[in-house]
């Protein structure tokens, strides 16, 4: 495509020259798309970094739709499109290798990578990693903890089965064990954590394209998918497991419905604002594991900063970029908007710990946490497995693996229709 | 005015004298004047219409015969019909034509008989017709994204006013729920559009064959029906391309979960969802054709009655 690269050309020629007047002309502004966060605390940071940037830059926080689906189809039309007014990047976790891979980021410099890649949590790093470079910076990080009412379950058991045989003893509309089964990216988290805490994988050499497989070793990835097959059609499930999604989750822990749920610590935040009297029955607990003895590998979620390619001002992006996800700044985050940090220290600090009463957990789980493969094609298998496996409850696991396996391969050949 | 093909002029026209000449020369060039100027009026539609449609399908037709996924963008290049090949050959593509087709055709059927009902009972609404008419235009009027969020509440346990099932868990109530929206939000349209059509057959008409001692069926089938077929089947044929179409109200109430993925909301997912832009064009374009290929049809089957239609509105 010579015109394509006509235009990055002229762009990447211009941009010194754009900067260069920027600076002489008063800050430049830098656009940061990222998706709504509620609390205040994306915009109070934006503010501090552009007060500490001295005049250099002034960042404008340009809020993209809550769920991450819409956030990545809005992003994906302005970068597809060249849209210059995108500087800094929200990237959800399992975007990096997508975005890195249609030309959208630019890569950080060795010096620049490595003086911010020091005290990040390894999962987290590991997210904004492809192909041996760093397309972005750990900003927040988020993975699944179990919640249960300890009135109703005192003691819960470590493993999906024997949690599942405990609800099932409760008497019917205190038993619901919550659970995303919804057709969206959280059902392909959920099934990825599961066939991960099983010894086994989506996706084989995920930043390979030439070599990229299904991964899915038979008895392992039945063994977790049994899990979603006997939950779906376990009573404890609910009516409404097939279009579940995080709201409905929480919606059902908040009613009372629920005695156990897997979730993002959002739930506990939820319960402190609208449900207090529940708060004090709210017990948590390691995400669930799949074998008795193997400890599990939760999902794990979050947020990264990278830089658009098409931004006109990289340089002040980078730094703004750095600013941002600052120990301090991740602290506020966390305190102000619920948000895990991803540098390690911050977990120590009082008021985070006053925020997360789990923080302890939570860092340890974070670190065990299994992230989803590194391909540019991850939409493409999200979408295999949430057509391989959806509905729940139409899930036979000896025969759900072959099929899978020849979906996933199909997805990462990009060239099969889904 | 007489057209070629239809039916000898009605007496009042002046015929054109045999082996005349078609009008003297000042008056064809008048008349080659005014169509030239009528070119000019039209022209600046014509272009808009070439550039945000022609375009645009054009486009898609070109870009359905490449490999070009955003993801990959080195691998971008010609491949003919592969793409067409592998949308073929995808049981999903099938699958979701199957769910594309039970919901236009159940929540068309339906349309048509409860319109019809509204329409007819309309007709005789002696009071307080503006008002009623007014109303039923609401769920029309009203966005297809909220109708759709209601429709979902209501089949939503916990959150409905209806009832406690979870109607979107499962495949066949997840379509009467679509079904139900869609039939809420279009039945008025098909119920004014039908209303008009009735307003066209003569009162007289039918108050003789009461005379005559046809029965209120004998009414319906044999004057009424024939009076709004040409309305009917203008109707039929918007309702058809409109609902072959459908994607609001699927992607907000169950975005194709059990089942319920239709042929637009499939083209959705590899265009926004994938960035295949080849293979998402090719669903398109395959849609269109089905779209396109369906009024086609339609033209050539009732050519006589959409006619007679075009009749009806010159006089």
């Amino acid at each position: 495509m010579p015109r394509f690269r006509a235009a990055l050309l002229a762009v990447l020629a211009a941009a010194p020259l754009l900067v260069a007047c920027g600076e002489d002309g008063g800050p430049v502004t830098l656009g940061w798309y990222v998706g709504q966060e509620s609390s205040g605390a994306y915009r109070e940071i934006a503010r501090r970094c552009t007060d500490a940037s001295a005049g250099r830059y002034a960042i404008r926080l340009e809020q993209l739709p809550r769920s991450a689906d819409a956030q990545r189809e809005a992003l994906v039309r302005r970068l597809a499109a060249r849209d210059r007014t995108v500087d800094l990047i929200g990237l959800d976790v399992i975007w990096t290798a997508e975005f890195a891979g249609a030309g959208w980021l630019r890569p950080w410099d060795a010096e620049r990578a490595t003086a911010v890649s020091r005290g990040v949590l390894a999962g987290p790093l590991a997210t904004a990693t492809y192909r041996g470079r760093l397309w972005a910076v750990p900003f927040t990080s988020n993975t699944q903890l179990l919640w249960y009412r300890k009135s109703r379950v005192p003691a819960p058991p470590p493993t999906w089965d024997r949690l599942i045989d405990t609800a099932e003893l409760l008497p019917a509309g205190q038993g619901t064990f919550a659970v995303q089964g919804g057709r969206y990216e959280g059902y392909t988290a959920w099934v990825a954590a599961l066939l991960a805490s099983a010894g086994t994988g989506l996706v084989a050499d995920p930043e390979d394209p030439d070599r990229a497989r299904a991964d899915l070793a038979p008895g392992p990835a039945a063994r977790a998918l049994g899990v979603v097959s006997r939950l779906a059609r376990s009573p404890v499930a609910g009516s409404g497991l097939s279009v579940a999604t995080e709201t409905e989750s929480s919606d059902l822990v908040l009613s009372g419905a629920a005695a156990l749920t897997v979730a993002y610590p959002t739930l506990y935040a939820a319960a402190r604002a609208d449900a207090p009297d529940l708060l004090a029955d709210l017990g948590w607990a390691r995400y669930p594991a799949v074998l008795a003895g193997v400890p599990s590998r939760p999902p794990l979620g979050g947020l990264n900063l990278g830089v658009s390619s098409y931004s006109r001002h990289p340089g002040p992006a980078f730094d703004a970029a750095a600013c941002l996800r600052s120990a301090a700044h991740q602290q506020l985050a966390a305190v102000r908007g619920g948000l895990p940090p991803t540098l390690e220290l911050v977990y120590d600090v009082p008021a985070v710990r006053a925020q997360f009463p789990f923080a302890v957990l939570l860092r340890e789980s974070i670190a065990a946490a299994a992230p989803r493969p590194a391909t540019p094609a991850w939409s493409d298998v999200s979408l295999a497995v949430q057509q391989v496996l959806h509905p729940p409850a139409s899930v036979d696991p000896e025969r759900a693996v072959p099929e899978l396996r020849r979906r996933i391969d199909d997805a990462l050949a990009s060239q099969a229709l889904l | 005015m007489s057209r070629p093909g239809g039916p000898p002029a009605p007496a009042g026209t002046r015929p054109r004298p045999i082996g005349a000449a078609p009008g003297r020369p000042a008056t064809r060039r008048r008349r080659r004047r005014r169509a030239r100027s009528a070119w000019w009026l039209i022209a600046p539609a014509v272009l808009t219409m070439l550039a945000v449609t022609a375009y645009p399908v054009l486009y898609a037709c070109w870009l359905s015969l490449q490999r070009y996924d955003l993801r990959f963008p080195d691998q971008r290049g010609f491949v003919g019909l592969d793409n067409y090949a592998a949308v073929l050959s995808a049981p999903v593509f099938w699958t979701d034509l199957g769910a594309t087709l039970v919901i236009a055709g159940i929540a068309v059927a339906i349309q048509l008989v409860a319109g019809f009902g509204i329409a007819l009972t309309l007709r005789r609404a002696v009071v307080g017709r503006r008002a009623v008419h007014a109303a039923l235009l609401l769920p029309y009027g009203i966005i297809t994204v909220v109708a759709a969020f209601a429709w979902q509440y209501a089949a939503t346990p916990d959150l409905s006013f209806v009832s406690d099932r979870a109607w979107l868990a499962e495949r066949w109530s997840s379509f009467a729920v679509v079904i139900a929206t869609e039939v809420w939000k279009a039945t008025p349209f098909v119920a004014l559009l039908l209303l008009a059509g009735l307003a066209a057959v003569p009162e007289e008409l039918l108050e003789t064959a009461e005379v005559d001692g046809a029965s209120a069926w004998q009414r319906f089938r044999q004057v009424l029906l024939p009076g709004i077929r040409p309305v009917l089947l203008v109707v039929l044929l918007y309702r058809i391309l409109d609902s072959i179409r459908v994607f609001d109200t699927v992607f907000v109430q169950t975005d194709g979960a059990n089942g319920t993925e239709t042929l637009s909301l499939l083209a959705y997912d590899q265009l926004a969802g994938r960035l295949n832009l080849g293979l998402g064009s090719a669903v398109s374009v395959l849609l269109f054709a089905l779209s396109a290929g369906t009024a086609l049809t339609f033209l050539l089957v009732f050519r006589a009655d959409l006619r007679q239609l075009a009749r009806r509105e010159e006089r």
